[in-house]
């Protein structure tokens, strides 16, 4: 049952259907999906392939329109993409190559006439430092590793201050070194300035550790199977006990419907 | 066997400080010689001058000025014809010619591939136009063009036009077909609508391809450009270097004719070197985009 009072969330998601074509079917990414995020949550969608997380963050996005159901952000139904809600996206080429580090983190900003250009460069400036890319703020992007890509990323995504961040499996493509060094990183810049994040993920691990509450989904399509609490889990308490056993009830949830590995 | 082998347990351990206090040196200049062979112009330079040797060795051996005269009475023939002759002049007259059709043809190829973009039925007429016109040879249009413009500049202009518009259109198209996903999502995210969408995204997005249409339209001007000159002859007032060439076959003067030609891939090497290269260093090498 979805929570009574979620029209007065931040950003909702009420109802949503999502369907999109492939070839000649017409695929239903999630069927009637309801949840509301609120303000400096750091919210993880939590699922297999096939549950439509990601169909549901390009949605928040702007970039999917729902068949069913809205999505409102501080009361405005969603209708397209805008810098309100910011996308960080797993692939390394979401960096324009003909940009300079600075001038990505610049870009979101001067699209939009909220800053003026010297107001722009010194946020990004700062962004670049925050996010220890300082001696890199000229370089472009193909001289950088996939991490650093990765932070460059993060710094834009954050340089116009939006409503809500939305990352879609941002580390997914980092080595397993790089992944929990980013995440650390992450949770560091999220408590430095607390901002609202909805944060798509097919790690329990991951969930856990960047996530506040946590949305588990369901595949084919995908539908809401749970919301739990990750709020006590930070980057130490992997392997502690409470940890392992919020892993194994995630875990035991994904896979109970499908007969998976711990089904019986 | 591996496994009879009983192993007894190894010792573990760790070093307090590395073993190479000073690790030396990481990375050295390159010496001339690498520097040297790493430049492509350099290396393209040693390929003409080994070119023209041949040239030169060869004609010497055959021996028939009037058929094939050295490399020497090449360069000759051009000096007196530039310091004492039109060559100047004419080479002048096609490279406006040329400047004005290759300029017409980049707008249209512009507004076109804009057309196509923005709306379904634009792609669908692009599409269909490439690869209707695309084959077909820009002299074979010369007929129609003096039927419609007359015999003068404005029918070369049109027939340069056409063999620019199609490569660099089509390859503009493909070029912004080929976007990633993410980048256009990357500038539809940041609020990039419309005709800013194209200035700030596509056009730096898609230029390698761009690039590559742009100089393929260079190559097909000139062809069509000299091409059509030999064609017009006499009937035109003021010839180009086409008309230089065949005037100057019609004098014997073979050296000329060669020196007219060298002009041709002088202004190839020339433009390719100078223009495009300078522009693929700064952008698409300087991006990554290209190795």
């Amino acid at each position: 049952m979805p929570p009574a009072n979620i029209n007065d969330k931040f950003l909702s998601v009420e109802g949503v259907t999502l369907q999109y074509r492939a070839d000649d079917r017409l695929v239903t990414a999630t069927r009637d999906v309801s949840f509301g995020v609120q303000p400096r949550d750091r919210f993880v969608l939590l699922g297999p392939s096939g549950s439509g997380k990601s169909s549901l963050l390009k949605a928040m996005g702007g970039f999917i329109n729902p068949v069913f159901g809205r999505i409102r952000l501080e009361n405005r139904v969603i209708d397209g993409p805008g810098p309100d809600r910011m996308m960080v996206f797993q692939e390394f080429d979401q960096l324009l190559p003909w940009k300079t580090v600075v001038e990505n983190v610049m870009f979101p900003m001067t699209v939009g006439r909220r800053f003026t250009r010297a107001q722009a460069r010194a946020r990004a400036l700062e962004l670049i430092d925050t996010v220890r890319l300082t001696q890199f703020r000229d370089a472009f992007p193909h001289t950088l590793s996939g991490g650093m890509k990765q932070r460059v990323a993060i710094a834009r995504a954050l340089a116009p201050q939006p409503a809500v961040l939305l990352m879609d499996e941002p580390f997914a493509a980092l080595d397993a070194l790089t992944r929990q060094k980013m995440q650390a990183e992450l949770i560091a810049l999220w408590e430095r300035d607390p901002f609202t994040l909805v944060f798509v993920t097919h790690s329990i691990e991951e969930a856990l550790i960047v996530g506040s509450r946590i949305l588990v989904l369901s595949p084919h399509p995908g539908q809401v199977k749970a919301e739990l609490n990750a709020h006590e889990f930070g980057f130490d308490d992997q392997g502690t006990s409470a940890f392992v056993a919020q892993a194994r009830r995630i875990h035991d949830l994904l896979f109970a419907s499908d007969g998976g590995p711990h089904a019986g | 066997m591996l496994d009879d082998v009983t192993t007894a347990p190894r010792p573990e351990f760790v070093y307090a400080e590395l073993s190479v206090a000073d690790p030396g040196n990481v990375s050295r200049r390159l010496t001339i010689r690498e520097r040297i062979l790493d430049n492509a112009t350099a290396r393209r330079a040693m390929v003409v001058l080994a070119l023209a040797l041949a040239w030169e060795l060869y004609a010497r051996y055959v021996g028939i000025d009037l058929l094939f005269p050295t490399f020497s009475e090449t360069i000759a023939a051009l000096w007196t014809a530039i310091v004492h002759g039109p060559l100047l002049a004419r080479l002048g007259i096609s490279l406006e010619v040329l400047l004005m059709g290759y300029a017409a043809g980049v707008l249209l190829a512009g507004m076109l591939t804009a057309l196509a973009i923005s709306t379904r039925i634009g792609g669908d007429i692009l599409s269909a136009a490439t690869a209707m016109l695309t084959p077909l040879p820009a002299i074979a249009l010369l007929p129609l063009a003096m039927l419609w413009f007359g015999l003068g500049m404005k029918s070369i202009v049109f027939i340069i036009t056409h063999s620019v518009l199609w490569p660099v259109a089509v390859n503009t198209y493909s070029g912004f077909q080929s976007v990633s996903e993410t980048q256009k999502m990357a500038g539809r995210n940041v609020g990039l609508r419309g005709l800013r969408y194209v200035t700030q995204l596509l056009i730096p997005a898609a230029f390698p391809s761009i690039l590559a249409g742009l100089r393929i339209g260079w190559a097909f001007a000139w062809r069509t450009l000299i091409a059509a000159e030999m064609v017009f002859g006499v009937a035109s007032r003021s010839g180009g270097l086409g008309w230089f060439i065949l005037q100057s076959k019609n004098e014997l003067e073979t050296a000329t004719v060669f020196a007219g030609l060298l002009v041709i891939l002088l202004m190839g090497l020339l433009i390719d070197g100078l223009v495009f290269r300078t522009i693929e260093r700064r952008t698409i090498q300087r991006w990554g985009m290209q190795r």
